[in-house]
């Protein structure tokens, strides 16, 4: 076994013993802190696999952690207050079904994707980087100036979504469901990274003409790419608002798409467990430091610093070393 | 017209002041090997960026297999059999040789939205990469991070690469450039014989190489081509000589 996967390893298993550790002490707040962390490395495998497998620099990835998040408020609203989404063409009813819940945010956020994708991958560089930016903000500004979902003030649902078979409700419980989507989401990245897609894809970040010139579209790669990045977001969006059960535009604001990307740093760009290092970092750091000083960022803002600066590896890499050839 | 392979009719390219492709009219007819041969800055890169598709000239067409593909993208004409290899090596670099040779089986296949099988599982894909490998002698190398590889053997895997594409034509970017005398040798061993298989288009600075794989040459001075013929008839002519050859050519 490498280095690194024992890391992994041993990461998943920690994230894993904590809450049940906490879980058999009594101990809600700890699993919920487990919680967010495996929900935000949800998020964070999403942005990887633009960003590290694709090269795809996305400072708008907010926009679909929001879309999956208002796309559970709305439709747990909806539900809630009994008043259909939509009466014509068809009948649309809200629903406190999660898996419904979690189909709705994937497709919204994937074709969200599709649509500012097909529009920012015309541009590369500082340039994507600006025009993803712009759409994460107008979404923002949108959902604070839409009143019917609650405009600024945001949207509550005053009861989880359901999972049949389970009580949400427990934290445990609704724990076992994120952690369980973390893993199918890094299953289906490592397939991806070892599939001829992953190769390709990985082929046009480091070589775009070369792939070109075997025949293939380096644009259809990224596009690709950039929708499954998304639609993953946009499911951690929805499970985001449930474990809060509140949706608002912050979820939207560029601050959370530059979290998502510090999670991608942090841990590791490219790395498949890179964003579940991230966010486990980060959150205890927001736990440990945040208790010290509501300045913590001043301390994140510093190691983050450190990180670009001498491991560019992030924190897998520190203790990894440097990414072997796939084999 | 002729049953060439690959041809460019009047083809003119303009940057500001600057002609860099002047009417040029070149046929690649099959089995052969046609140079293009030229002083620094005659245009050549911007001709073969016109011929792949990176570059839309400004008049002409470039005509591949009887169809006037000027329109079309770099990976259209991929996909119809045109192969490239390029003059500085464009190849993944953190990724293995075979990794490269197997970029280019999938781009002869035709696409790569596959996502679940893994790519290196996959028998028909590893195969045709391997035999690519093999023929240009880096099968040994195939599990070797491309950014180890030596300046010859990336312009080894450049032609591996080209080859998986099972092509029409190639359009060879100097494949000589910065390698040694013997795996120049080599290279033109086996460029003799490929021709065959399909003709290729080369644009090389290795006289030794030119002279002695060119069919016929073409001479691009100042983006205008200023003579072809074949090798002989090139040494023969005064142009030629005072422009690129020198007296002693």
């Amino acid at each position: 076994m490498t280095r690194e996967r024992l890391f992994n390893t041993a990461l998943m298993a920690g994230l894993l013993a904590i809450p049940l550790w906490a879980w058999a002490t009594d101990e809600p707040f700890t699993i919920t802190l487990a919680t967010r962390v495996a929900i935000l490395a949800l998020a964070g495998v999403g942005l990887n696999i633009a960003l590290g497998l694709g090269g795809l620099v996305s400072l708008g990835h907010a926009a679909f952690f929001g879309i999956g998040g208002y796309a559970m408020g709305i439709l747990a609203s909806h539900a809630q207050s009994y008043a259909p989404l939509a009466e014509w063409p068809f009948l649309i009813e809200g629903t406190k079904s999660m898996p419904v819940i979690w189909i709705a945010a994937i497709l919204a956020s994937g074709l969200a994707a599709l649509i500012i994708g097909a529009l920012s991958l015309r541009t590369t560089g500082v340039y994507f980087i600006m025009i993803t930016l712009a759409f994460g903000q107008m979404l923002y500004f949108f959902s604070i100036s839409w009143p019917a979902y609650g405009g600024e003030d945001g949207l509550s649902i005053y009861v989880r979504n359901g999972f049949p078979g389970l009580n949400t409700l427990d934290p445990i419980q609704f724990f076992a469901i994120c952690f369980a989507l973390l893993a199918a989401a890094l299953w289906l990245n490592a397939r991806l990274s070892a599939s001829p897609f992953g190769l390709a894809l990985n082929a046009a970040r480091q070589a775009p003409h070369r792939v070109e010139t075997v025949g293939l579209s380096p644009f259809r790669l990224r596009l690709t790419a950039f929708v499954i990045s998304g639609a993953i977001t946009g499911l951690a969006g929805a499970l985001f608002a449930d474990l809060n059960r509140f949706v608002s535009p912050t979820m939207f604001s560029w601050q959370t798409s530059g979290e998502i990307m510090v999670f991608v740093i942090l841990g590791g760009v490219g790395r498949l467990y890179g964003p579940v290092a991230g966010a486990a970092l980060f959150i205890t750091l927001e736990h440990v430091l945040g208790g010290l000083s509501e300045f913590w960022h001043i301390y994140l803002g510093l190691l983050l610093l450190l990180v670009v600066l001498f491991a560019r590896g992030g924190l897998i890499g520190l203790i990894a070393g440097r990414q072997a050839a796939h084999d | 017209m002729t049953d060439a392979v690959l041809q460019t009719h009047a083809l003119t390219k303009r940057f500001g002041a600057v002609t860099a492709c002047d009417q040029v009219n070149l046929d690649l007819r099959p089995g052969e090997i046609h140079a293009v041969i030229g002083p620094n800055g005659a245009g050549k890169s911007t001709l073969i960026a016109q011929i792949c598709g990176g570059l839309k000239p400004d008049a002409g067409q470039v005509e591949f297999l009887g169809r006037d593909v000027t329109g079309h993208s770099n990976a259209d004409r991929a996909q119809m059999g045109l192969a490239r290899t390029f003059q500085i090596s464009a190849l993944a670099m953190e990724d293995t040789v075979l990794q490269n040779a197997i970029l280019g089986a999938l781009g002869a296949r035709g696409g790569a939205f596959r996502f679940f099988k893994p790519a290196l599982g996959d028998r028909d894909l590893r195969d045709q990469a391997m035999t690519a490998l093999e023929r240009v002698g880096l099968s040994d190398a195939a599990a070797t991070r491309t950014a180890e590889l030596s300046h010859g053997q990336r312009r080894q895997l450049e032609v591996a690469v080209a080859l998986t594409l099972h092509p029409r034509a190639f359009v060879m970017d100097e494949p000589m450039a910065g390698m040694g005398s013997e795996g120049s040798r080599q290279l033109t061993g086996f460029l003799d014989e490929l021709r065959t298989e399909a003709p290729i288009l080369l644009v090389e600075h290795d006289m030794d190489a030119v002279f002695a794989l060119a069919d016929r040459l073409s001479v691009l001075v100042y983006g205008k081509v200023i003579a072809t013929g074949t090798v002989a008839e090139i040494r023969a002519n005064r142009d030629v000589r005072d422009a690129y050859l020198g007296a002693d050519g």
